[in-house]
């Protein structure tokens, strides 16, 4: 064994949802561990995710490298890891969430910590660039990567970087780095979470949620573009659908709209502005409640239905433009997500995907949605390292093939 | 039938002159009588509904005392109508609209305006103010699915499925008789999705803010450009693929294992998430479009499929007559459901509201007791204010559009004997999808307008203007004609049943309910002297002899000049009354003359001898020569007064006579007369007849009945002869029965024209 081991209480909660390294006896471990060994891949161990806006990249350090390791260490990995663990952020547009990384964590028997790097889509040649310039190539190691630039780029990761990668599918990635993350996350905030009082905004409270027996629960990932799936057991689920109006839109509408160009300019100016102003209410129509539909005045019965008018447009602010198209894109997912659960007769939605990183207001308003919607039935969950889950898939097809 | 013989081509000029100008004694007509006024005032268009009495002449026949000729009179008589008028104008026209109203209103005792729509609060004070009519606000959903039922229930071809690339854009629907459940997506500001059980059970359950007032709202901001129309127009200039991330901008292709192909959009105006701002504005347009249609489509999709519903029609200001938004919407539906549910338009979509509120405020009237049938000759048609058909008209500002419906004498019900009433279509050729007849049908009977114009002229020649109507009936029809030429769908599936109820309807607009009236009183009296001398000729035959005489003397009667002999030989299927008699035939009638009085009649008595009980049903209203249910009385009548066969059957009521329900010269079997329904029931009939051109031919000729069936008919038009590959003259002698029955003889023997 190397370093210290994982929790126990840690890997029991993993048990037989996730391939971890918990819940073996002490022994096991130690006869799995010399068989480990053998098969464990090479240094280092990364696992991406390259969707249509970002990339993701998780990058597992190892923090118990014995001298002799570090002797043997090769100068080109060794300079790989310092870059990595040394920066927190890269070029102009990498950035490593640091408060996402999981410290003390045993894979394969190695311990170490989990890192978690994301940069833009259009940014993977710079990427590809210091991969060669650092002769990553020379490592011999498999890249595992997923999400449809995979398949996008092999070619280019082949040409330009001298890089073979192995594709897997984002959605077994997304489910597997899900139960993983959920199964070994023990101390600090917790990773699954909800909102109390969703409909009450000065009661409305985060607290953390024990995933115990997930099955079957709703996954929806909010991406560019969302994805919807019901997940019955951990290698039993399917897409049930998805949807276009997803994060890539509430960007690519904010750009046009106000001239942002950024997710947390956009999302900064969300959090300044006013939807109602934008947004026609059931209100505007009926000067009230719809009552004879049960529709309350502050819902909204047309998306930028006000922006039909020509003194409105005028009198809008780019915030409010800018809020409205979050709440347009938000409330739209919700109410596809809540006819998905109808449908598939599932009460539990987890979201997940990077349009909800720093995006409380849309947490909230998913909250809202579901309860009130449903009438309390359908709880909506929320996972700390929302868009990090189909890299870690990634990285633990890397050391454990499926 | 008759009034369709080609004649050489005369030089039409096809103009798109549509009602654009007309005025307005021409738009709000028989404003004189009118009353129970409702409003539906949406955001940009008005929609006026009232309730008038239409005097029309109607040619009645009355039987004199004494025997001789003339066998009757004939007198056209003032009946009274009841007609909806559905008005559809700018809301910009509202105020002249209302003046206009105010100024024709004569003392009708209304004192109530029922209203809905948007636009109706805003417009209240002007609406009290101009007419003295105090507004009645109703619930816009209420309405609008009071006005869908409606028109479900009373416009046969309704609904459609739009097809962009097809033939023929419009495919319409048969309605299923049973209406209900559907789901009614009505795409607005906002959209509601409606789950409508029966007439009056329905539920609002769910919609959507992204609606028709996101993509004008957004697309306003987007693009700079203000009109909805405008906005369309954009968008299907558009490329979307610049705006958006599709599937291939990820993946470099498909995304294979989910089966989602490269061209999917994975994520709507994902590629101006950037600082570059050099998107077009057609491109953003269509991409907007994209994005909400499948978002609605998918929506629907969902609830459709929670509720187990297949029947889903989309309405909405979004909708509205937009071939764009139409295929977007469709394709979307397509895609989510794979192919499972079809989207279903409605034809007077944009007149639901008014049609609700209308028949809120008649309730005491109860319209829904009747049926109700679309007046062609008033009506504008489908699309007849579409940018899309002609966008230089759309630019011309007071483009009205009207619906009028006349109330029927009689409720209208299926034949109790259809098959599959769902999937009978009554039209044996679909001249919307097949050009070639199309073109064929629409010359043929521009050039024979000529005729009939003459022949109404001369069925009225004691009325000087009746010349003058005549020219004004001319005008209306060609302009119809012309307006089908263009858009073949404007009223349902073109047919030539169609084109001849549309004939009917205009002469009757014009005042001449019976054109034929005199040829057939002429020919009836001549056709009356030899019936004697051929029942007599006829009991001389042998029975092998007679079937045969029999059945060339219905066909004879078909087709003055007919080529006997050669027929003759190909009539084998005179056999069809050997064997055990039938309970009850149901015999649908066609020409008067040697046809119903030398050819049906002595049928009608072979059939009595054999102990057959014998429904004869003819028309209800005047269509060309067709014999009508009062001619027919008096008609036989007379015969029984000389046919002891014919008295015995009428006085031991085994020769009935009823009325189709029908004014056309073809026959829709699944809209007929409800006491034909009851007797044809109660009767136990088991062999239905169905003679001519028009109810056997152009309607009928592929029905699937449950009982035995005959279809006979000569084929007098030579075109249409080649293209069944016959020649002129050629008979067409189809007896049927259904699977699973014993057959009459052994090889039932569906001749094909010879």
């Amino acid at each position: 064994m190397y370093g210290r081991s994982e929790p126990d209480g840690e890997a029991a909660a993993a048990g037989g949802r996730a391939p971890s390294d918990g819940r073996t006896s002490n022994s096991t471990a130690r006869r799995r561990s010399d068989s480990v060994k053998k098969t464990r891949p090479p240094f280092p161990w990364f696992g991406m995710d390259i969707g249509g806006t970002l990339v993701k990249l998780v990058y597992f350090e190892p923090k118990d490298i014995t001298a002799e390791e570090e002797q043997e260490e090769v100068e080109n990995l060794k300079s790989i890891r310092r870059y990595l663990t040394s920066n927190t952020a890269y070029g102009t547009t990498g950035i490593r969430d640091v408060h996402l990384e999981l410290q003390d964590l045993t894979l394969c028997g190695r311990t170490g910590t989990l890192h978690f790097i994301r940069f833009p889509t259009h940014d993977l040649p710079a990427f590809l660039q210091m991969g060669r310039s650092k002769h990553f190539s020379s490592l011999h190691t498999t890249l595992c990567a997923t999400g449809g630039g995979a398949y996008k780029f092999e070619s280019d990761f082949r040409t330009m970087a001298d890089l073979q990668l192995h594709k897997l599918d984002e959605l077994d990635c997304l489910i597997r780095g899900v139960l993983y993350i959920d199964s070994v996350v023990s101390r600090g905030p917790s990773e699954c979470y909800y909102f109390e009082n969703p409909t009450d905004p000065d009661r409305c409270v985060q607290r953390p949620y024990t995933l115990e027996n997930p099955y079957p629960l709703l996954l929806v990932n909010i991406g560019s573009g969302v994805s919807i799936l019901a997940v019955y057991s951990e290698n039993n689920y399917k897409r049930v659908t998805g949807t276009s109006l997803g994060g890539g839109t509430f960007l690519g509408l904010c750009c046009l709209l106000t001239g942002c160009s950024t997710f947390e300019e956009a999302l900064e100016m969300a959090s300044q502005g006013e939807s109602t102003r934008v947004d026609k209410l059931v209100r505007d129509i009926y000067g009230g409640d719809y009552e004879r539909f049960g529709l309350p005045g502050w819902a909204v019965a047309s998306s930028f239905g006000n922006m039909m008018s020509k003194e409105k447009r005028e009198s809008v602010s780019k915030a409010d433009l800018a809020r409205a198209t979050l709440v347009t894109i938000t409330n739209n997912i919700g109410s596809i997500t809540r006819m998905c659960a109808l449908n598939e007769n599932i009460e539990r939605v987890v979201f997940v995907g990077n349009f909800l990183r720093v995006n409380t207001l849309s947490m909230k308003l998913l909250a809202y949605a579901m309860d009130y919607w449903s009438k309390g039935q359908l709880k909506a969950l929320f996972l700390q390292h929302e868009g990090y889950f189909g890299a870690v898939g990634a990285l633990l097809e890397l050391l454990h093939p499926s | 039938m008759a009034e369709c013989g080609r004649a050489d081509s005369s030089s039409t000029t096809h103009t798109m002159d549509k009602s654009i100008t007309l005025p307005p004694d021409e738009i709000f007509r028989n404003l004189e009588n009118a009353k129970r006024f409702a409003i539906d005032i949406g955001g940009s268009l008005t929609k006026l509904a009232y309730y008038s009495t239409v005097q029309h002449k109607v040619a009645k026949v009355r039987s004199f005392d004494h025997l001789g000729d003339p066998l009757y009179e004939i007198s056209e008589q003032e009946e009274v109508t009841a007609r909806l008028h559905f008005i559809k104008f700018e809301n910009a026209y509202i105020e002249t609209c209302l003046d206009f109203i105010r100024d024709h209103l004569v003392n009708t005792g209304t004192k109530v305006i029922k209203a809905t729509g948007g636009g109706a609060h805003k417009f209240k004070e002007l609406i009290e103010r101009k007419l003295g009519l105090k507004v009645d606000k109703e619930d816009e959903m209420t309405c609008l699915i009071r006005g869908c039922n409606f028109v479900l229930r009373n416009i046969p071809h309704e609904a459609f499925v739009y097809a962009k690339h097809a033939d023929s854009e419009f495919r319409f629907q048969t309605t299923h008789p049973d209406i209900f459940p559907y789901l009614l997506v009505n795409i607005g500001s906002g959209v509601s999705i409606v789950k409508v059980e029966s007439e009056d059970k329905f539920e609002r359950i769910g919609g959507s803010s992204i609606g028709g007032g996101t993509f004008w709202g957004l697309g306003a901001l987007l693009t700079k450009t203000k009109r909805f129309d405008e906005l369309l127009q954009l968008a299907s200039k558009g490329q979307h693929a610049s705006v958006d991330m599709l599937v291939r901008d990820i993946y470099g292709g498909s995304y294979g294992s989910l089966g989602l192909t490269g061209d999917l959009i994975a994520s709507s105006f994902g590629k101006s998430a950037t600082a570059d701002k050099g998107f077009s504005k057609e491109d953003m347009a269509k991409s907007l479009l994209h994005m909400i249609s499948n978002d609605i489509g998918q929506l629907a999709c969902l609830y459709a499929k929670l509720h187990n519903l297949s029947r889903v029609y989309f309405g909405g200001f979004f909708i509205r007559g937009h071939p764009v938004t139409m295929h977007t919407i469709t394709y979307s539906i397509n895609f989510f459901t794979k192919g499972e549910v079809q989207a279903l338009f409605l034809r007077h979509e944009g007149y639901l509201g008014a049609i609700g509120a209308f028949l809120k405020g008649a309730e005491e009237d109860n319209p829904n007791q009747y049926s109700w049938g679309e007046n062609y000759a008033g009506s504008s048609g489908l699309m007849s204010v579409s940018p899309e058909m002609n966008p230089m008209q759309r630019a011309r500002s007071g483009t009205f559009d009207m619906l009028e419906m006349d109330r029927l004498e009689r409720q209208l019900v299926n034949l109790p004997l259809l098959q599959d009433p769902s999937s009978y279509i009554p039209d044996t050729m679909d001249l919307t999808e097949d050009a070639l007849a199309r073109e064929y049908w629409l010359s043929c009977f521009e050039e024979a307008l000529d005729g009939v114009v003459k022949r109404a002229v001369a069925s009225q020649p004691d009325i000087p203007e009746a010349i003058e109507r005549s020219e004004k009936f001319r005008q209306k029809y060609r302009h119809k004609l012309q307006t089908l030429r263009q858009q073949p769908f404007a009223y349902g599936s073109l047919t030539v049943r169609s084109l001849l109820d549309t004939r009917e309807h205009c002469l009757n607009e014009f005042n001449f309910p019976d054109p034929y009236s005199k040829i057939k009183q002429r020919e009836n009296d001549m056709a009356l002297r030899y019936y004697q001398k051929a029942v007599k000729s006829l009991e001389q035959l042998s029975w092998e002899q007679r079937q045969f005489a029999l059945v060339r003397g219905v066909l004879a009667g078909n087709v003055f000049d007919w080529g006997a002999k050669a027929v003759s030989d190909s009539l084998r299927p005179a056999l069809l009354l050997q064997g055990p008699p039938h309970k009850c035939a149901l015999f649908f009638v066609d020409n008067s003359g040697v046809d119903i009085i030398l050819g049906v009649m002595p049928f009608v008595r072979e059939l009595l001898s054999r102990g057959t009980e014998v429904v004869l049903a003819s028309n209800s209203g005047p269509a060309l020569n067709d014999v009508t249910n009062g001619e027919l009385q008096i008609l036989t009548e007379r015969i029984a007064a000389m046919d002891p066969v014919i008295q015995a059957g009428l006085r031991d009521d085994r020769l009935t006579l009823v009325q189709s329900g029908s004014s056309s010269p073809c026959l829709d079997l699944s809209r007929l007369d409800k006491v034909l329904a009851m007797v044809v029931r109660e009767r136990q009939t088991d062999l239905v007849i169905i003679e001519g051109m028009g109810r056997a031919l152009h309607t009928n000729y592929y029905a699937r009945l449950s009982c035995e069936s005959l279809k006979t008919a000569v084929i007098k038009n030579s075109w249409l002869a080649e293209r069944l590959g016959g020649k002129l003259f050629s008979v067409v002698f189809k007896y049927e029965v259904p699977p699973g029955k014993p057959s009459q003889e052994d090889s039932s023997a569906p001749s094909t024209p010879s």
